[in-house]
């Protein structure tokens, strides 16, 4: 365990240190967000309709675009390596990893997200659920990305391969993620969606950390 | 233990050459014969539709290619885990070869699927629920196909291409009930499908040929890919240089 937290608390006092990287995928957020009504119209029911498409695509898309994050700088100056080397479990290294990815990404789009909402003509008595779907769904979404990051970590320009690995293996979560913020919006009972990305989050927790980890040995070797 | 030693002894570069080598001419012809008699049967002889008319036949070869699509898959996803598990060379060549096959059955599969969907709903694309996991099947061929393409090292590629396939065989499934969900959820009674428990004699029997002829298919095309994907990765030793010789005198 001391090698979860240890990877945990220096990827969280490097995210730190770098602030301005640690804005730019909310800063992404945000302007996706806001593109939309430009492009759409104004008309409140026409952005409620879309809303929770919007705000999770765009919440998926600034989860991926910052997915690098995890391992980029660690390999090039070659510190992966080292912790690939070390005796210590890989899963947990990744997993702490993850983690703090998570923390320094999604928790803070999800903490985000229902300012974004409300400009979306969001109605403010379902905030919980837009907020509870992503607070199940991103951890997922950072953990699949993790095993694409890994996959590509070795290639000069892994940008657009990442994206065409890992948005295919991105669909359940946004539709379930998307479907349970539309049918809140209706009234209707959403604990089945929320269950299921809840199924997915511990499915990716308990298989994502070893494919990773697996994909970092072949790549590093 | 002797269906071990073959076993062993196919996995080997040069004998998987060789034994491939003196298969291939046998299986392509039977591939050739069956999609002659399934065609024949599937066309001419079996009867029209009582309410598809003619343009069902498309079936004959959009049904097969749907289920080429995913067995090849799955072909792909447990060959490389083979290949990474016991490292046997051989099984990420079948594998590696496998993806762009599949990928062209499951491209296949959506073309006739939309030429025959034109004149039966009235349009060229449904998002309907088999219609988009087909769909998303397609992406993640072709992602495992640019993964491997990616890397200049075979090896490395082989063997981060195959991790990618056994994540996504497992995801297949999932993908594959959450788009069903998706879809009934929002777009409700969905475009029926001929769901038949009881199709005539006369139609299964050219879908069964055409199956079979189609599976036939993928060997031949896979051995010939996988030959000649053992012989480049072979390519400094001394049995390819040999055979290289006898080709060129």
């Amino acid at each position: 365990m001391t090698a979860f937290t240890t990877i945990f608390r220096r990827d969280i006092k490097l995210a730190l240190r770098h602030r301005s990287e640690l804005i730019n995928p909310l800063a992404f957020f945000v302007i996706v967000v806001s593109l939309f009504p430009l492009g759409l119209s104004a008309d409140s029911r026409t952005l409620l309709q879309l809303a929770p498409a919007v705000l999770w695509i765009s919440a998926l898309l600034a989860t991926m675009l910052s997915l690098e994050s995890i391992f980029r700088s660690d390999y090039e100056d070659g510190s992966l390596e080292q912790l690939v080397l070390s005796d210590h479990p890989l899963f947990l290294i990744v997993l702490g990893k993850v983690t703090a990815h998570w923390c320094t990404t999604g928790l803070l789009l999800t903490l985000m997200s229902p300012a974004l909402a409300i400009s979306l003509a969001f109605p403010p008595q379902n905030l919980d659920i837009l907020v509870w779907t992503l607070l199940l769904g991103t951890p997922t979404l950072s953990l699949i990305g993790s095993i694409g990051v890994a996959l590509t970590v070795g290639l000069r320009r892994g940008g657009i391969l990442l994206a065409l690995l890992i948005l295919p293996l991105y669909i359940p979560i946004l539709i379930f993620g998307a479907s349970a913020v539309d049918m809140s919006i209706d009234g209707l009972d959403v604990a089945g969606q929320l269950y299921l990305l809840a199924a997915l989050f511990v499915l990716s927790l308990t298989l994502a950390p070893f494919a990773t980890s697996a994909a970092l040995r072949v790549t590093l070797e | 233990m002797r269906l071990f030693r073959f076993f062993h002894r196919f996995a080997s570069p040069r004998e998987f050459f060789r034994i491939a080598g003196s298969m291939i001419p046998w299986l392509a012809a039977t591939t050739l014969l069956l999609l002659l008699i399934g065609l024949y049967l599937g066309l001419f002889v079996a009867p029209p539709d009582y309410q598809q008319g003619e343009s069902y036949r498309i079936m004959f070869i959009h049904v097969p290619s749907a289920w080429m699509s995913l067995f090849v898959y799955m072909v792909m996803a447990g060959t490389a885990a083979i290949g990474l598990i016991w490292r046997i060379k051989l099984a990420h060549v079948i594998a590696m070869s496998s993806a762009p096959i599949g990928a062209s059955f499951t491209f296949l599969a959506l073309v006739t699927g939309s030429l025959w969907g034109k004149p039966m709903w009235g349009a060229w694309w449904v998002w309907d629920a088999r219609l988009t996991s087909e769909l998303i099947l397609l992406f993640l061929y072709l992602g495992v196909m640019a993964l491997y393409a990616a890397f200049e090292e075979r090896r490395t590629a082989q063997r981060a291409a195959g991790i990618l396939a056994i994540v996504g065989v497992i995801n297949v499934p999932i993908i594959h009930y959450s788009v069903m969900w998706w879809n009934t959820l929002h777009q409700g009674p969905t475009v029926t499908k001929f769901d038949a428990p009881s199709i005539h004699p006369s139609m299964l029997a050219p879908l069964l040929i055409m199956s079979v002829a189609f599976m036939l298919f993928y060997a031949v095309v896979l051995l010939m890919r996988a030959r000649w994907e053992v012989l480049d990765q072979e390519q400094r030793s001394n049995w390819v240089d040999d055979y290289l010789e006898q080709l060129s005198p």
